[in-house]
């Protein structure tokens, strides 16, 4: 965004005012923009996709009254929340509790600032953009451990040390992931990790060789634990905890905990794309900037959703693992895996330094067949299920 | 030490000063499926013991039978266990009939088969729901109350009640199969059969749920006999004992059924992945039983005349049916008048609930959820 305020100062659009305030001025406006322009509703909108793709694997019909096919549940439920009564406990640490989901939902949109739409649509492309995101994206843990100490509730404290514990630990295999991007890129600046990439999924760095391959797997599954989703949300495992650090929270603040949820998961998808799955890049297709940035965002934003919507799939299907087991899974497999990867490009960049062709090739051929075969066997359970089980085919 | 005032127990741990959190797990609590409540000695997520405390659900059930007589305390059967009422109206059924030598009429003993086997897989099916649903996996929870909801179906076109049934009497059973019964029923056992390896492939096998199961909350098969375990849980420790088969009541000596055990195929014998297994197992066993009632069904009366003001001669009777959980004992005292002189129920969860304790030692928090669930407890079986 900066080169795009720069113009607007040097074509005297704001003639007369010093260029920090300018810069400070524009900064809330972007900010203000994508939050309520865009992480918001993207929050909402995923809420409202979640409740009908987890009813449509379930059988059953999900939220469907308000507006076409329920889409507008996510206002009414917004709406509904706001207007709730805000309970602050009386045990309760009453302005780390009135506090805490504040925390919690900066730490998610301030990683907002990095995360680019298009080639030109970033609030800043900083030079140490990667480093700022596993930063910011690190706020959270301190805002659910306030909320879980806060609300002086034993369950609500087990769910944030819980948390702590599984942010802290999955920070460093999400991080190793990352890596061997930063490596093969030379930047840590979002924008130039995508410039480093090609519109053809051969030139993703998911595809780049058999290590970033399995480090972009690696990246998400550390990704949904430090999002807290199932099959890692042991921190509010409803079963066990209630709703663990959020038990006590009600009304506005309770919303603001979900809307982070929410909100993380499309981070968690972008930050994804942007690393390893080529990002915004497409062909180029048109002369015409706005056309190609809007291309771009297209692309950009069917690539995060596809991976948030697998984040659905997952919670919808499998059970939720053991704190014990939630620890082994990073400390014995995931962190030796990720330094594995981390050599292991090391190694393949002083091997092949332009990159191997024949396994990129290779590596996306593989990819395409097993998803090919996936659908396959998606498309037959769902010919043989029987059609009275099932209300609708569509969603 | 003591602190605030309270008399707090300390560990000295390699200099850290390290307290047990004494937890309080219930009565409200999403996974106690009731009003359960255990105190949870936890030092961090690792409990120390886990005592369960009984009796929030307390509603004399035994005690109102003697003041509303045999015929009238049949709808009170209904509320001792109310996820499957069926084998408690037959429980109720059978030890006034043993007491005031009232003889059934066939055909009402296969309607009560009927009727029982059908609500024990309905049971079953929410007794492994639920028990996922602990685990996390919300999916199999729904598929499994879908189907749940199809026996409810089919027993309300019998008796016209979804939950609490009411639907036999001292001497048989209140109605007849509706027209077409048999074919219903037939059309939906079709159906649920293979569901059942469908689940299977749904959740049975997965990693993460066989993970959270194997070699958890272990009972022996000397414990498990020791702490008086019955019925599903019983037989998951590798004892092959069913009230059906070796105390056969009712025509259950005619019919042909396995009695599946624990077999520890993915971790210990006896652990929760048993219990869960068997229970799966079983629902197979009982669509077999309604498959051969059906076929074996002889005409004539479903209920024997029976006195309304019924004055058993004095003495006591003694009856065990196999209930969804377990062998559920029935036991009456009469004093010749119209009303019982005692009654005394026997249930399994009970006997589930005396053993959480020393199970959950040493376990984690999220395992004695799983250890529950794996128990079929439901509270007011427990309390009566």
């Amino acid at each position: 965004m900066q080169p795009f305020i720069d113009r607007l100062i040097a074509n005297g659009a704001f003639a007369g005012m010093p260029v920090e305030v300018v810069y400070a001025l524009m900064m809330i406006l972007f900010g203000v923009l994508v939050v309520f322009g865009f992480f918001l509703p993207i929050a909402g909108v995923t809420s409202w996709l979640e409740r009908r793709v987890w009813a449509r694997i379930q059988s059953r019909i999900g939220p469907n009254r308000v507006g076409p096919q329920g889409f507008l549940q996510w206002l009414a439920d917004g709406i509904k929340l706001l207007l709730k009564e805000d309970i602050v406990p009386d045990a309760a640490d009453r302005p780390l509790f009135l506090f805490a989901p504040y925390f919690v939902v900066w730490g998610i949109v301030a990683t907002f600032v990095v995360i680019p739409f298009s080639s030109s649509l970033i609030i800043a492309d900083m030079n140490v953009g990667i480093l700022y995101l596993t930063a910011v994206t690190a706020l959270v843990v301190v805002g659910v451990l306030m909320a879980g100490w806060a609300s002086n509730n034993k369950w609500s404290l087990i769910g944030g040390i819980r948390s702590a514990a599984q942010i802290i630990s999955y920070e460093i295999p999400a991080s190793l992931a990352l890596l061997p991007i930063v490596l093969l890129s030379g930047t840590l600046s979002t924008q130039g990790i995508i410039a480093a990439q090609g519109w053809a999924p051969w030139h993703w760095f998911a595809f780049h060789n058999p290590f970033t391959f399995i480090a972009a797997f690696m990246f998400y599954v550390a990704a949904l634990a430090e999002g807290n989703r199932t099959p890692f949300d042991i921190p509010e495992a409803e079963s066990e905890l209630v709703a663990g650090f959020c038990t006590e929270y009600s009304g506005f603040r309770y919303l603001l905990f979900f809307m982070a949820e929410w909100g993380n998961l499309y981070v968690i998808g972008a930050v994804a794309t942007l690393l390893f799955f080529g990002g915004w890049q497409v062909p180029a297709w048109t002369s015409n900037t706005v056309l190609l940035n809007i291309s771009q965002f297209g692309v950009f934003f069917l690539k995060s959703y596809f991976w948030v919507f697998i984040s659905m799939w997952v919670r919808a299907t499998l059970p939720r693992v053991r704190v014990d087991q939630l620890m082994i899974l990073c400390w014995k497999y995931l962190v030796p895996i990720g330094f594995m990867n981390l050599i292991g490009t090391a190694i393949w960049m002083v091997v092949w330094p332009q990159g191997n062709r024949v396994v990129q090739y290779g590596l996306v051929i593989l990819t395409v067949a097993v998803l090919v075969q996936f659908s396959r066997r998606v498309r037959f359970h769902l010919r043989r299920a029987r059609p009275e089980l099932y209300y609708s085919p569509a969603i | 030490m003591s602190l605030a005032g309270y008399e707090v127990e300390v560990q000295r741990d390699g200099g850290l000063t390290t307290e047990e959190m004494t937890l309080n797990m219930g009565p409200q609590h999403p996974s106690t499926h009731g009003v359960l409540r255990f105190i949870v000695k936890a030092d961090g997520e690792v409990m120390r013991t886990a005592i369960p405390d009984i009796g929030y659900l307390h509603r004399s059930i035994e005690k109102i039978s003697e003041k509303v007589g045999y015929h009238g305390f049949m709808p009170y059967t209904d509320r001792v266990d109310y996820v499957s009422a069926m084998q408690c109206n037959q429980g109720w059924g059978m030890v006034c009939e043993r007491i005031a030598n009232i003889e059934v009429p066939r055909r009402g003993e296969f309607c009560r088969v009927i009727a029982c086997e059908l609500g024990r897989i309905a049971s079953h099916l929410l007794a492994v729901g639920a028990m996922v649903q602990d685990i996390g996996a919300y999916t199999p929870f729904l598929h499994a109350l879908r189907e749940r909801e199809k026996i409810n179906n089919l027993l309300e076109e019998l008796c016209g009640a979804r939950l609490t049934f009411n639907y036999m009497r001292i001497g048989g059973v209140a109605w007849d199969l509706p027209t077409g019964y048999p074919e219903t029923v037939t059309a939906f056992l079709d159906q649920f059969d293979p569901l059942i390896d469908e689940y299977h492939d749904l959740i049975s096998y997965n990693k993460v749920y066989v993970e959270r199961l194997a070699s958890v909350g272990v009972v022996s098969k000397e414990e498990a006999i020791n702490y008086n375990l019955v019925g599903p849980n019983l037989r998951a420790s590798g004892f092959k004992y069913d009230v059906r088969r070796d105390e056969p009541y009712s025509i259950y000596s005619e019919l042909e059924f396995d009695v599946p055990v624990g077999t520890g195929e993915v971790g210990t014998l006896g652990d929760c992945f048993d219990r869960y297994m068997v229970r799966m197992k079983e629902m197979r066993e009982s669509c077999k039983i309604v498959r051969q009632c059906l076929n074996m069904m002889p005409p004539g009366p479903v209920l024997a005349k029976v006195a309304r003001k019924l004055k058993p001669p004095s003495g006591d009777a003694y009856i065990r049916v196999e209930g969804s959980r377990g062998d559920m004992g029935w036991y009456v005292v009469s004093d010749g008048s119209e009303f019982p002189y005692r009654t005394k129920i026997r249930t399994g969860s009970f006997a589930a609930m005396s053993i959480v304790d020393k199970v959950s030692r040493g376990l984690m928090i999220a395992d004695l959820i799983a250890l529950i669930a794996s128990f079929d407890v439901v509270a007011p079986e427990v309390d009566r």
